[in-house]
């Protein structure tokens, strides 16, 4: 493998959060290396998916403290958090379903343009120049993720599988340097899968983004993941690499025992 | 020719992204322009300029400015007839209070003003949604009552709010007849159509689109819904603005706050339901529609009226009108949302396989 584990990049510090009476997380740390591919497992309702929300200031913990690149977040918010390089895709798949899949890409370049309304309105200079520029680096992504002959498919009428690549290749056009997945091969065929996988791997063997994964196959786990974080009642209950947290005897009853 | 696209392969990216990426609909296109522009004003006689065409170019320009915010950012307003009367009356007050201001200045200053005022209107949409923005959009027309009937300033102290303009001309160019107002309406369009469409094919409109489509998933890609939402609100209210001026100065040259009264926004709401959300075309398709129909019903019930031997009235006329459009409305909600334009473009889809539709 070219890439190479390196310092922690993303910190998350006792962090709590509660809906009303709902417990959603309790105290929960962990950390992320850069280039790692950092998985996130649990039972459902465990608060995997809430966990994303809260790297990416979706959700404001109640308690706890988020330490991206050594820099203090109390109140992550999902602006600042894509500024800081962090992108994701959804469980529910969150596309913009009136438009294509180009457009919808290029919705990731957002972030990147430096053009303003005005010369928009008037198709001139620099945003003439930087639909270009972008769309280029859109349609790599596009081949990347092998979706040329979709391209200029409204993502409304895609199958479900299409839907989640597509919804992968927004969160790549953004270029990130932290990727959070939450659950890209639910509901999906072996094939399916098995090229999903193949994409995942491939964007943080060749990019070297880190990589954030809430996946219930377990197999999928344990063989693409680095490290392995398990969830059980918002509580962390494992850590560590594949192999350990598949000897842990917390993780075997709560987890294993429980969807087997 | 056949309308296809076989042997139009595109080369480049820049190609790709042509307003009209089909050589055919670029030709029909300039076709319609140089007809719209040449052949019209010879063929049509004043009756109708004065009562389809400069009023469908004015309204097409308004309904532009409806769809942006409705169909393309997926806000609501029911303050579309207030705006027109911001932009009238904003335009009006710059044009006699400033000495020699030339017109165009005038009515695109009544376009800012609007886009200010519309701004400050859309600030609800940050909070509230659906029905409750489109109550506080409707706030927006009492306010305008209050104050063009109220604040006598507005109107230069007249009476009641009517104002009037006289000797209109741009460049030495006089907009005195029903020819060269429909010209100078046509060149607003035109050229107010191509920046709406550069718009929604650039950064913005995909801010916009995709605060209408998820907004959860907007801001998580970092797109601030503070600005997609306000700058929609402030180019729709400027083109509505600048609609509304138009209306005033053009096409009534004299008018009071009623000429801008909340069925005018229910009116431009319905064209671009029933033309289509989400598409400059539909904008156009919506305000032909409902500028032809009632007149197109004057014609032609009196004359079923007489075959068939029933008497209809005036008012059996205009009931009629209404009965239409809710149907055609509840139609297109249900049935088709992307409306007129959505059927046409599924027509030419067809037409591009046609005959072999395999
Ligand atoms: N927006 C919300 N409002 C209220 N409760 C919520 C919200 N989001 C999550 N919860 C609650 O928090 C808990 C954890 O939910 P979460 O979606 O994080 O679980 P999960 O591990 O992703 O589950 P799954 O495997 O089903 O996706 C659940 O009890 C859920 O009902
Ligand atoms: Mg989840």
């Amino acid at each position: 493998m070219s890439r190479q584990i390196g310092e922690v990049i993303l910190d998350l510090k006792q962090v709590s959060l509660s809906f009303g009476g709902v417990k959603a997380l309790t105290d929960i740390s962990f950390d992320v290396r850069e280039h790692e591919i950092r998985a996130i497992i649990g039972p459902n309702g465990a608060g995997k998916s809430s966990m994303l929300n809260v790297i990416n200031g979706v959700y404001r913990p109640q308690l706890g403290e988020i330490i991206l690149r050594g820099q203090h977040f109390s109140k992550m918010n999902p602006y600042k958090a894509a500024k800081a390089g962090i992108s994701r895709t959804f469980q529910n798949i969150a596309l913009f379903k009136g438009m294509n899949v180009i457009d919808n890409l290029m919705t990731g370049r957002n972030l990147k343009i430096r053009s303003n309304l005005i010369q928009q309105a008037f198709w001139w200079g620099a945003a003439r120049r930087e639909e270009l520029a972008h769309r280029a680096k859109v349609e790599e992504v596009i081949d990347f993720l092998e979706i040329q002959h979709i391209r200029k498919t409204p993502v409304g009428r895609l199958p479900y599988g299409l839907q989640k690549r597509v919804d992968l290749g927004r969160a790549l056009a953004m270029e990130p340097s932290i990727l959070l997945l939450d659950e890209p091969m639910a509901g999906m065929n072996v094939e399916e899968k098995q090229d999903m996988c193949r994409f995942i791997l491939d964007v943080n063997d060749q990019f070297g983004t880190t990589i954030v994964l809430i996946e219930h196959d377990m197999a999928v786990v344990m063989d693409i993941s680095d490290r392995v974080v398990v969830l059980d009642y918002g509580k962390k209950i494992g850590d560590g690499e594949p192999d350990a947290v598949r000897a842990n005897p917390d993780v075997i009853s709560a987890y294993l025992g429980a969807s087997h | 020719m056949l309308y296809r696209e076989n042997g139009q392969f595109k080369t480049s990216y820049a190609a790709d992204q042509q307003i009209f990426p089909i050589a055919q609909d670029r030709w029909a296109i300039i076709g319609i322009l140089v007809f719209a522009f040449v052949a019209v004003p010879l063929l049509v006689d004043e009756y109708l300029f004065r009562a389809i065409l400069i009023p469908f170019l004015i309204l097409s320009l308004a309904a532009l400015g409806v769809n942006i915010l409705v169909g393309y950012c997926g806000q609501i307003t029911l303050g579309a007839g207030a705006f027109m009367a911001i932009g009238a009356y904003a335009a009006y007050n710059f044009h006699i209070r400033i000495e020699g201001m030339p017109l165009l200045v005038s009515l695109l200053l009544g376009g800012f003003t609007t886009a200010v005022v519309g701004i400050f209107f859309g600030i609800p949409s940050l909070r509230v949604r659906g029905l409750y923005l489109a109550v506080a959009t409707l706030a927006a027309q009492f306010f305008t009552d209050w104050v063009f009937l109220r604040i006598p300033w507005f109107t230069d102290n007249s009476s009641s709010g009517s104002v009037s303009v006289s000797n209109l001309h741009v460049m030495g160019w006089q907009i005195n007849n029903p020819v060269s107002k429909y010209l100078f309406c046509l060149g607003f369009l035109t050229i107010f159509a191509l920046l709406a469409k550069n718009m929604t094919r650039s950064a913005i409109g995909r801010q916009w689109m995709a605060i209408r489509d998820m907004d959860v998933a907007a801001e998580v890609i970092g797109i601030r819904p503070l600005f997609a939402k306000l700058s929609a609100f402030a180019v729709s209210s400027f083109f509505i603005g600048t609609a509304g001026a138009l209306w005033g100065f053009v096409h009534l040259a004299s008018w009071e706050p009623a000429a801008f009264s909340v069925d005018r926004s229910f009116q431009l709401l319905f064209m671009v339901i029933i033309g289509g959300l989400g598409s400059i075309m539909g904008s156009f398709f919506g305000a032909a529609f409902i500028v032809i129909l009632p007149i197109a019903l004057n014609q032609i019930l009196p004359v079923v009226g007489d075959l068939t031997g029933i008497e209809i009235s005036t008012a059996g006329i205009s009931h009629a009108e209404l009965i239409i459009f809710g149907g055609l409305i509840v139609f297109f909600l249900i049935k088709e949302p992307h409306g007129i334009a959505r059927l046409w473009s599924t027509g030419k889809e067809k037409l591009r396989l046609w005959p072999f539709p395999h």
